[in-house]
């Protein structure tokens, strides 16, 4: 990468802080298998415990709720496989899964799967024109067989959007009939204040590499109350929840990582949300028929402060996004699946857009070391390649 | 310039990528997904829609050097070739679905929008000459290669479009293609050559055709309009053809019988002897020109299918259409391919065959 380069994909993976770099090359260079007996599997045992209970400290969880993994897609698995062969073993009559249509994929794709091979009833809960879960909804979901439910998937805050989902609410819903809740908070660790024993959700997904940690290092916050399933069988680590053995640099990396971006966010947050609003108003400047998606309320429960999901009319936003990285200018349009091919995003399409309107998008999302040079570097480009991409969108539809 | 490096995930369009690059211009490379259900590795398909020549295709873009990316064409595709295809087959006619894509998806839907995003040319691993003319107009030959050649399937491309085209193997030998690509660390240089439709996973024509068509049975017979066997579809035979006709009167004769004539509106297919296959006499509708359309009557070689052979003949052009007089008949010529018309190396246009006649004497 060259120094020209404007990175505005930090939600998708931002760079490692210095810190989780140096917990991490630290401890590659140690030796010891933290399940190990000997002094030197008794040493890397305890980078694995002090890290957990930094981890736990950062987020409001107790040591013991914190398992790692390989990362927030296999902390979503966990939770969502784990939690409902655990609920079906304690009682067969629960039989459906209420999540909202506007999840991450690590959480509706296994569902998907329950759903084909395990007789699961998904149950998708609506959102509004901002993203925002229904929590009416939800009742009315509870409570139409309360009994029958296995558990509630919303996550914290929308990867593609930025909309802040009403957890408390939710939580409370459901506690009012003992229903565990699932929550992946992977994108508003950092962003927004996350509190894990406070919110009263019964597991979250937590991902290092978005705020700071190494790719690879994730963990589930579950409470220990709570039962689970688990997901990989072997050596019976964590708690035998998750076996493998333990990544330690990436643990202590992630640790690092975490403790930082918690200690750090209220000044994070306000930088960027800052930084953000600036964004949006000088593109709009430039493109006066931009739109921004998700919650237009900056404050932070509403809206990610590093998030703006923009819908240029008549832009493939493929396309867009291919001019854009021509300039060095790097954003995402939301979803891709895994041979390249853009898909509409199944988010805005749960929002009530349509499917053109919705691949009319890009997310462009703030980081550390995101600045003014680099909403001027992307404010000088978006004018011309707009237009550019409105021409070949309209090459695209000519009549052949 | 910038130039739009179409990749198909195969050797010959990373090559092309790869010189273009060399060249010194420009160059993104682009995989056109024209499936909506791309074939997954599992299903061991070949072809240009499975993920893995969407990966092998990024895989050398990434050797070559060259931003990379996917563009979603499979409406377009399906629309303007898969459509067609279907069509062209219940009308009783044989389509050639790679010159529909060269015409309609590569060299049009993706050539405009390149040329709107700012890109000069579009360049592929097709194997053909360009060359600038005397009048300065792009003229396009067939390759050096003889058994590579494909200037067949782009003869339909209209000056417009082969000026911002750009065939980099065009002077070269298949065998050398492969070694350069070893040469240049492409993982690709030993991929096998695909050969199928692309759309057609297996390479079951007439299952793909009967499941869009559904069955429709009708009565195989000779010349003289006896009923010499049966059949469950008119799609699933092509002028021409010998096999599976699943005759179960023999010919009097006892020599082998060909496909003379398809007709969906009876459900009928005609068969007959070999030499009653010869026409000498072809009329093209929708021509194409790859520069102007020639005026009075033209000395020239035809070609009538995919690496087939080539016929002198003269073409008289009028209008919407082309009237070919070949000067020794051809055989087996299935309305719905393409008559490509030559002045020597030079590609002058085609057009779509409608109809043809035997030669009067017969």
């Amino acid at each position: 990468m060259n120094s020209a380069v404007t990175y505005l994909d930090h939600a998708a993976t931002t760079p490692m802080i210095p810190e989780a770099l140096a917990a991490m090359s630290e401890h590659l260079q140690s030796l010891g298998n933290p399940s190990s007996l000997h002094a030197s599997g008794r040493s890397a045992r305890r980078v694995v415990e002090e890290a957990r209970e930094r981890v736990a400290q950062a987020l409001g969880a107790r040591p013991s709720d914190v398992v790692f993994t390989a990362g927030g897609t296999e902390a979503d698995n966990l939770a969502v496989k784990g939690l409902w062969w655990a609920r079906r073993k304690a009682d067969p009559r629960r039989s459906r899964v209420l999540v909202s249509a506007v999840e991450h994929h690590a959480v509706l794709d296994p569902l998907h799967w329950l759903e084909s091979e395990e007789g699961a009833t998904v149950e998708y809960l609506p959102v509004d024109r901002l993203g925002r879960v229904d929590v009416d909804a939800v009742r009315r979901s509870i409570e139409a067989d309360p009994g029958t439910v296995a558990f509630v998937a919303v996550m914290w805050a929308n990867n593609e959007v930025g909309t802040v989902q009403p957890i408390e609410q939710i939580v409370q819903v459901a506690g009012e009939h003992e229903i565990p809740v699932h929550t992946d908070a992977v994108q508003a660790i950092g962003q927004l204040p996350v509190d894990f024993a406070a919110s009263g959700v019964d597991a979250m997904a937590v991902s290092a590499h978005k705020l700071g940690g190494p790719m690879g290092a994730g963990a589930l916050l579950v409470r220990r109350e709570v039962q689970l399933v688990p997901v990989l069988h072997g050596g019976g680590q964590e708690r035998d929840v998750r076996s493998g053995t333990l990544n330690v640099a990436a643990i202590a990396g992630m640790a690092a990582a975490i403790e930082l971006a918690v200690k750090r966010q209220p000044e994070y947050a306000a930088d960027s949300a800052h930084l953000r609003d600036d964004l949006v108003a000088r593109v709009r400047e430039q493109v006066p028929d931009v739109i921004l998606n998700g919650d237009p309320d900056p404050s932070f429960d509403h809206r990610l402060p590093c998030n703006a999901h923009l819908t240029f009319p008549g832009c493939e936003g493929d396309l867009l996004l291919m001019l854009l990285d021509a300039q060095g200018i790097e954003c995402s349009t939301g979803s891709a699946c895994s041979a390249g091919v853009p898909q509409a995003s199944h988010v805005l399409l749960a929002m009530g857009c349509d499917d053109a309107y919705a691949r009319a998008s890009l997310r462009f999302s703030l980081g550390r070391g995101s600045s003014a040079a680099d909403v001027d570097h992307l404010v000088e480009a978006i004018g011309p390649a707009v237009e550019r991409a409105r021409a070949a969108g309209v090459s695209d539809r000519k009549e052949s | 310039m910038r130039v739009l490096a179409a990749m198909s995930g195969g050797v010959d369009s990373a090559v092309a990528a790869a010189r273009a690059a060399e060249a010194g211009h420009d160059v993104t490379g682009v995989h056109l997904a024209l499936s909506k259900n791309a074939q997954s590795y599992r299903s061991g398909a070949r072809g240009c829609c499975t993920l893995e020549d969407s990966r092998d295709a990024r895989r050398a873009a990434d050797v070559i050097g060259i931003p990379f990316y996917v563009w979603d064409m499979a409406e377009r595709f399906h629309a303007d070739v898969v459509e067609d295809f279907v069509a062209e087959y219940e009308s009783g006619r044989t389509p050639n679905p790679c010159l529909r894509c060269n015409e309609r998806i590569k060299f049009e839907a993706v050539l405009d929008r390149a040329i709107a995003l700012g890109f000069e040319a579009v360049a592929t691993g097709h194997y053909a000459r360009l060359r600038r003319g005397d009048d300065g107009s792009v003229e396009m030959h067939r390759a050096e290669d003889p058994g590579k050649d494909q200037s067949y399937v782009l003869g339909v491309l209209t000056q417009q479009q082969l000026a911002h085209s750009m065939f980099p193997l065009g002077d070269s030998a298949k065998d050398d293609v492969r070694a350069e690509a070893e040469r240049r660390g492409l993982a690709v240089a030993r991929k096998p050559d695909s050969h199928d439709i692309c759309f057609i996973a297996d390479g079951d024509t007439a299952g793909f055709l009967r499941g869009r068509l559904g069955e429709s049975r009708g009565r195989i017979v000779d010349r003289s309009g006896e009923v010499v066997g049966e059949h469950e579809g008119t799609y699933a035979y092509t002028i021409g053809q010998r096999r599976g006709l699943q005759i179960g009167t023999p010919a009097p004769d006892g020599k082998p019988r060909y496909v003379l004539d398809i007709e969906p509106a009876t459900q009928t297919v005609t068969v007959g002897p070999r030499e009653a296959l010869d026409v000498d006499r072809i009329v093209g509708v929708s021509p194409r020109w790859c520069g102007q359309a020639p005026t009075g009557p033209l000395r020239c070689t035809v070609q009538l299918r995919a690496h087939g052979e080539e016929f002198p003949a003269t073409t008289y052009v009028e209008q919407a259409r082309v009237v070919v007089v070949m000067d020794r008949p051809a055989q087996g010529v299935a309305p719905g391919q393409a008559v490509v018309v030559y002045d020597g190396s030079r590609v002058v246009g085609s057009a779509t065959i409608d109809r043809t006649a035997a030669p009067s004497h017969a």
